[in-house]
């Protein structure tokens, strides 16, 4: 199976400026991978040490956040498209000194 | 640099004035040439932190997937996210830098009952915030 991954602004510079890339596997966790083994300084950026999504990264499958799917075990058809989504937060409270 | 247009100026301050005394947020949609984020648009996206809205904010994944499916279909691109600081200085927090990204700029917009007091981006490098020229 070949899944187009996007890749937000934040990390193409582990992607060489591609904005989305041509990726195999049968499920998430195996795009993921091969997404990983193909982009240096990629992986620790999405996975944890333990091969979990860190807590600041979401991915999409579609529209659908995997983590109401199967997780990384969520299976990959064809031409699927798969987005790496920057979890975005923040707020006044407790301001950095500068 | 981060680039801000009149339109979407206009569209950041009615947005955080209307949100006022909630933080509210969203995307900036733009183009990414030499180094230069060029906003053409802002989407407002919900701030699922409901219980914190006037000091916390976290943006719906949901309304971020949106914005930059529409925005790649014009070919464009998420370039930075914005959000505003009720009441408090338009500098990040520690709570904005830990789940910051680098390329992105950071626009913060400082409101009171008034309306836009103070309006700055930022970017992270390493593990701090940089101001960054704001052109209007």
């Amino acid at each position: 199976m070949t899944a187009t991954v996007r890749i937000p602004a934040p990390l193409r510079s582990f992607t060489g400026g591609a904005d989305e890339l041509s990726v195999e596997g049968r499920t998430i966790g195996e795009v993921l991978e091969h997404l990983t083994n193909s982009c240096d300084g990629l992986g620790e950026r999405v996975l944890d040490g333990k091969g979990r999504l860190r807590h600041f990264v979401n991915v999409y499958l579609g529209s659908h956040d995997i983590r109401t799917l199967q997780g990384l075990e969520t299976p990959v058809e064809d031409g699927a498209v798969v987005s790496i989504v920057p979890a975005v937060a923040g707020g006044r409270g407790r301001s950095l000194s500068r | 640099m981060l680039r801000l247009p009149p339109k979407p100026l206009f569209d950041v301050q009615v947005a955080v004035l209307a949100g006022y005394p909630r933080e509210v947020c969203g995307v900036l949609v733009g183009s990414i040439l030499n180094g230069v984020n060029a906003v053409q648009r802002i989407v407002q996206a919900r701030n699922l932190n409901v219980e914190r809205a006037r000091d916390r904010y976290e943006l719906d994944p949901e309304d971020y997937l949106r914005a930059d499916q529409a925005a790649r279909a014009d070919g464009l691109e998420v370039v930075g996210i914005w959000h505003s600081h009720p009441d408090h200085a338009a500098a990040p927090s520690e709570t904005d830098r830990e789940a910051a990204w680098e390329n992105w700029s950071y626009l913060i917009a400082q409101v009171s009952r008034k309306g836009v007091t103070d309006l700055r981006s930022w970017r992270l490098e390493g593990d701090r915030f940089v101001e960054e020229d704001l052109e209007r």
